[in-house]
C-alpha cells in the first residue's frame, strides 16, 4: 500500500483523512500514484493535475523522502521508501502569499 | 411558514442565512467549504432544494458542488470545463493574442424549467451548459467563436463571463455579459450570439468609444415581467435598454458616481432599480465613506440614497457584481454583501437596513431564495 498525505483543502473535498492508503500498480511513479488516487477519489480529478494535459497544477508540489520531486518526470520511479509504504508521498499546496 | 434562504459566497467559504418572512431573526450556517473561494451559489427555480456552487482555489483549481437538500449536504460534481475544438486566442493586456485558458466559474444560472439544466459563465470568457445536474459540462461555443472573439480582452479581474439572464418566457433567449467584451444575446439557446452594445460609450477606456465590443459591462438586471427591458451597471455609466439590447441609453442621472458593480430590479416594481455607487475604477469604495444604496423608482435617471441602517462614515468597502439580490416576498427584501464581510438586509424595499452578519470573509456573491 502506498501512503499519500493530502493537503487540508483536498481532505475536505474528498471527505478523507490526512493520510490515505491506496493500492498502486508497479512501477510506483507520480503518474501511477495520482492515477490510483483519482480512481479512489474521483472528486480529486482536476485538482492536482489538469484535466486533459494531466500536467501538475502550478501551485501543487510533490514531496518524497524530504525531497521536492515536483519537477521530476512523472514516469520516473519514486523512492523505494515510498514504493514500500515506509514513507508517504506528500501532495502539498505550494507556499504562497505574503 | 414563508421565509428566505440567503446563499453567500465568500473568499474563504460559503454561508447560508435563513429567516422567516419578517427577516428579523437569522440562523447562520457555515462556513461550508471552509478555505475555498466560493464565487457563486444559486438554487434551481424549479427545485429550490437543488443548489449549485462554484468552489475554487488558487492551488487546486475549480471544483463544483451540488446539494439536493437545500444545502444540508453537498456532493462534488463535474469540474471538467474543456473548450470546444481549438480554443483560439483573444487579446491580451499587452495587445498580443493570448490562448483561451480556463480559470474558474464565476456565475451559475440554473434553468427556469429543468432542474437538471444549469449554465456556467467562466473565465476565460465562455458559456457552458450541463443537462445532468452538473455532472458534465459542454461549451456553447458559438459565443466564444463569435467573429469578435479575438478582440475581447480581460478586465482587471480577468476575462470573465459573469452575468447570465434567461428570458422567463423563452429559455432559448439569453443575455450574457463579459468583462471586457460587452453584452451578447442569443435567440437559439446559445448556438449563435449577437453583440448588443449599441449606445454604450467607453471614453478613456476604448480607442473607439462606441465600438461594437470591448466594453466593460459589470452587471445586467431584468424584471421577469419585462424581458425586453434590461438595466446595466457598466464600468462607468448606468444604462437601460427597452428593446432587448438593440439600443442602450444612459440613466445615471443624479447618482454621485456612476461607477459600480451590482444592479438589481425590485421584485414587484419593474421600474424600481438599485445600484451601489463607488467612487471610481481605482477607488473601489463608496463616495465620502458613506455606504449608500441608490434607488430609482422611475426606471433610472432619478435616484435617491438609501442610508437608514447603513454606515455613513468611515466606510470603505466594496460590493461586488454578484453580491446583491432581491427576494420576492410581498414586502420585497434586498440583500447585499461587502468586501468587508458584512451582509445587510432590508425587508422594506431598501427603506431601512440591518446587518445579518458583520464579520464574514470578503463576500463575493449573494443570492436569495424565497420560500412561500
Amino acid at each position: 500500500m502506498i501512503r499519500v498525505i493530502l493537503p487540508a483543502h483536498l481532505q475536505t473535498l474528498a471527505n478523507a483523512v490526512k493520510e490515505v492508503e491506496i493500492e498502486v500498480d508497479v512501477p510506483v511513479t507520480q503518474r501511477t500514484v495520482i492515477d490510483a488516487l483519482e480512481a479512489t477519489y474521483p472528486m480529486l480529478r482536476g485538482t492536482i493535475r489538469d484535466h486533459g494535459t494531466l500536467k501538475r497544477r502550478p501551485m501543487v508540489r510533490f514531496f518524497a523522502c524530504e525531497h521536492d520531486v515536483s519537477h521530476d518526470p512523472p514516469d520516473d520511479p519514486l523512492p523505494d521508501e515510498v514504493a514500500t509504504g515506509k514513507e508517504p508521498f506528500w501532495i502539498v499546496g505550494a507556499m504562497s502569499g505574503g | 411558514m414563508s421565509g428566505v434562504r440567503v446563499l453567500v459566497g465568500t473568499r474563504k467559504g460559503a454561508f447560508i442565512l435563513t429567516s422567516n418572512e419578517k427577516r428579523e431573526e437569522w440562523d447562520v450556517t457555515g462556513p461550508l467549504f471552509a478555505g475555498w473561494e466560493m464565487y457563486h451559489l444559486k438554487g434551481s427555480p424549479v427545485d429550490p432544494n437543488r443548489l449549485f456552487a462554484s468552489q475554487c482555489s488558487g492551488w487546486f483549481g475549480q471544483t463544483m458542488q451540488r446539494s439536493d437538500d437545500g444545502g444540508k449536504s453537498w456532493e462534488p460534481v463535474g469540474n471538467e470545463f474543456t473548450y470546444d475544438g481549438v480554443p483560439g486566442t483573444h487579446q491580451w493586456y499587452d495587445g498580443t493574442q493570448h490562448p483561451w485558458e480556463f480559470a474558474r466559474v464565476w456565475h451559475l444560472e440554473p434553468s427556469r424549467t429543468d432542474p437538471d439544466t444549469v449554465y456556467a459563465g467562466v473565465e476565460d470568457a465562455a458559456l457552458f451548459k450541463s443537462t445532468d445536474a452538473g455532472q458534465s459540462w459542454k461549451e456553447l461555443s458559438g459565443l466564444r467563436q463569435h467573429s469578435s472573439g479575438h478582440l475581447w480582452a480581460p478586465g482587471a479581474g480577468g476575462m470573465c463571463l459573469h452575468t447570465i439572464i434567461i428570458d422567463p418566457n423563452n429559455e432559448d433567449r439569453m443575455f450574457v455579459a463579459i468583462s471586457a467584451a460587452g453584452s451578447f444575446r442569443t435567440e437559439d439557446g446559445g448556438q449563435t450570439w449577437k453583440p448588443i452594445n449599441h449606445g454604450l460609450k467607453s471614453e478613456w477606456e476604448l480607442p473607439d468609444s462606441d465600438a461594437e465590443v470591448g466594453h466593460c459591462v459589470h452587471n445586467l438586471a431584468m424584471h421577469p415581467s419585462r424581458p425586453d427591458v434590461l438595466f446595466m451597471q457598466k464600468h462607468w455609466d448606468v444604462m437601460r435598454t427597452d428593446d432587448a439590447g438593440e439600443n442602450w441609453h444612459e440613466v445615471s442621472g443624479n447618482l454621485p458616481s456612476d461607477f459600480g458593480f451590482p444592479i438589481q430590479v425590485h421584485a414587484h416594481e419593474p421600474d424600481t432599480v438599485y445600484v451601489v455607487p463607488i467612487k471610481s475604477d481605482s477607488e473601489h469604495f463608496p463616495p465620502d465613506g458613506k455606504l449608500r444604496v441608490y434607488r430609482s423608482r422611475s426606471g433610472g435617471n432619478e435616484w435617491e440614497p438609501l442610508t437608514k441602517g447603513l454606515p455613513q462614515e468611515d466606510c470603505y468597502v466594496n460590493v461586488l457584481r454578484d453580491a446583491m439580490a432581491v427576494d420576492s416576498l410581498e414586502s420585497c427584501g434586498l440583500y447585499f454583501g461587502t468586501t468587508g464581510g458584512q451582509v445587510y438586509a432590508s425587508s422594506d424595499s431598501g427603506d431601512s437596513w440591518a446587518p445579518i452578519v458583520r464579520n464574514l470573509p470578503a463576500v463575493m456573491s449573494v443570492e436569495v431564495q424565497t420560500q412561500s
